[in-house]
């Protein structure tokens, strides 16, 4: 029976790496294309393993080219760490303040807090733009770290957490004289360590891949974050689709690398946002 | 409740106000500057003909005149129904990824690379995907249509070229980037089916197709009706997808309300107009999470 069961198994999982397989075939083209010179990428039958590799000449051209990878790159990084640092300091604060201090109006408040939660950044994304070149926020990489960097969701995610912390837990280092600033720091964050490691490596990835507000609120070329750029770089490169793939793959390669190592956080923070909708 | 038994004094209480508010401010000021004091001007641009290129001097109320225009608007109007035909990706990722989760949860090995491979295209930018499914879809080059055709199909369709095909080919590009998150979402509710609810179904000689209907799916319920409701809304915010891979064309026929809206405002500089379509794009996901606060009590089995 139990072997029966086992020989069921292995049909099933080589069914599924099939599809599997399928399921990533467009990686696999894009990475492949990459790495050929360009009169082979649209060869058919396709070459999923290059005859002829042209691996070095295509990353140089992409990274130090007309269109410098670099300086986009730089300039992702930049804004993701940033943008990533500002919002889990802003959203844990926030959320250690509305579970665990007792202020005036604290209901209120974070009613409307979730209210910003609803509105779609596209419906405000017009006020946005005229109020930052009111404010020269405009053509900065400050402008799109703040628009980055206030998210209801993030409050809302940690505090799920800080609210599963024991209550007599930080009360007892009430009774020991502690403020909130020094419970926060010590003993409440360590706690929820694991949930700022999940929110940080989203809010990263979030980051990295946003191409709207770059693309409205970034106009100088060498200000440019990689997804305008990508974008820019494959419009204009017209038929060199083997740069162009070059470029793409350069894009998705720092999330893959943070997903492998981030794995665990991101799933488990999916499934349990998911499933607490 | 338990709560320690102490004094609050009024100077405790003022104490503790202020720090709560010194707690929240950095997120309240951030959320005002960059989300509220921008959804009350627009609402209040809505109702003006004004545009941003002129003077402040230059505003002038109009009353519902945007809103009104909107309806005759053919271009809007197409790209409010292209929104809603988009709503269908979303029961089409459900079933699909439902499927593969009851699979990957109980009947293969390796079970966290399959949840690996298949979150992929979610983590990746949207903007590289619609990068490389532009040369898939290529008409006379892209490999689609060259494996279509030495299988035998005589005229392919022409995907993203073509009037009638350009919306399904952004559809199934949709699917295949959703279904990761759903599966992920899937998962976690099946693991968190009681065992004993199949152990009574197999007592009972309940066979799979049985147990599917009767356990699994109403189990999942609440699950299915939060994806459905939240894919609702991600459809309503599809905008890189389209101004990467389409920008609206061919004539109109992948436009949709956000795509509508930027090229009214950065295009066409009508800020007052693109703020009415900022607001009717609101209502659309009011309007989903309503049904979903009304339908969560009425048609969840939990």
């Amino acid at each position: 029976m139990r072997n029966q069961i086992s020989a069921g198994r292995i049909i099933i999982t080589i069914v599924m790496l099939v599809i599997g397989i399928a399921f990533l075939l467009p990686f696999i083209w894009m990475i492949s294309a990459s790495f050929k010179p360009e009169i082979d990428v649209f060869k058919y039958p396709i070459e999923w393993i290059p005859r002829h590799w042209n691996v070095y000449q295509n990353y140089r051209d992409v990274w130090f080219g007309d269109h410098p990878f670099a300086v986009y790159y730089w300039n992702s990084i930049k804004v993701c760490v940033l943008t990533t640092l500002i919002s889990v300091t802003v959203s844990s604060l926030a959320a250690y303040g509305f579970t665990h201090v007792e202020f005036k109006g604290r209901n209120a408040l974070f009613i409307i807090v979730l209210m910003t939660f609803m509105i779609p950044s596209y419906s405000i994304i017009v006020p946005q733009f005229i109020l930052f070149t009111w404010l020269q926020l405009f053509d900065t990489h400050l402008g799109l770290i703040l628009l980055g960097s206030f998210s209801a969701l993030g409050t809302f995610m940690l505090r799920q957490f800080f609210l599963g912390l024991h209550k007599e837990y930080l009360e007892a280092a009430v009774i020991d004289g502690a403020g909130h600033l020094k419970i926060f720091r010590s003993i409440a964050l360590p706690l929820v360590k694991p949930a700022l490691a999940t929110y940080a490596i989203l809010r990263f990835i979030w980051t990295w891949n946003d191409y709207t507000n770059p693309l409205i609120f970034i106009r100088t070329d060498t200000l440019e974050t990689i997804q305008v750029a990508i974008q820019k770089f494959a419009s204009e490169s017209g038929v060199f689709y083997s740069l162009i793939m070059a470029g793409t793959v350069s894009a998705i390669l720092p999330l893959i690398v943070i997903f492998i190592i981030g794995q665990k956080q991101v799933i488990e923070g999916i499934a349990l946002g998911g499933v607490k909708g | 409740m338990t709560r320690t038994k102490r004094v609050k004094t009024a100077s405790w209480r003022n104490r503790e106000n202020l720090t709560g508010y010194a707690f929240v401010a950095p997120m309240l000021l951030g959320l005002i500057l960059i989300t509220i004091v921008p959804a009350i001007l627009s609402l209040i641009v809505s109702f003006s003909d004004w545009s941003f290129i002129q003077g402040l001097d230059q505003f002038k109320f109009v009353g519902f005149k945007n809103y009104s225009r909107l309806f005759s608007d053919q271009v809007f109007m197409t790209s409010f129904k292209n929104n809603i035909v988009l709503l269908l990706v979303v029961p089409i990722q459900l079933i699909i990824s439902l499927a593969l989760a009851i699979i990957i949860d109980k009947f293969v090995y390796w079970k966290s690379f399959f949840k690996v491979v298949f979150f992929m295209p979610y983590i990746s930018s949207i903007v590289a995907v619609a990068i490389v499914f532009q040369l898939l879809f290529a008409p006379s080059y892209g490999p689609i249509n060259k494996a279509l055709e030495s299988l035998g199909v005589a005229n392919p369709p022409k995907w993203l070229a073509d009037l009638h095909y350009a919306l399904p080919s952004v559809m199934i590009i949709m699917v295949w980037v959703g279904i990761g998150f759903c599966l992920i979402v899937y998962l976690a509710a099946l693991q968190a089916i009681p065992r004993d609810m199949y152990e009574a179904a197999d007592i009972d000689g309940a066979g799979q197709w049985s147990r599917f209907w009767k356990i699994t799916l109403p189990m999942v319920s609440p699950t299915t009706f939060y994806l459905l409701v939240t894919g609702f809304i991600s459809t309503f915010k599809a905008f890189d997808i389209i101004m990467v891979l389409t920008q609206g064309g061919p004539s109109y026929s992948t436009s949709v309300i956000t795509y509508d809206l930027y090229t009214t405002a950065f295009v066409s500089l009508k800020t007052g107009y693109a703020s009415s379509m900022a607001w009717v794009l609101f209502a659309c996901v009011l309007l989903i999470t309503v049904i979903q606060w009304i339908g969560q009590k009425k048609w969840v089995n939990y």
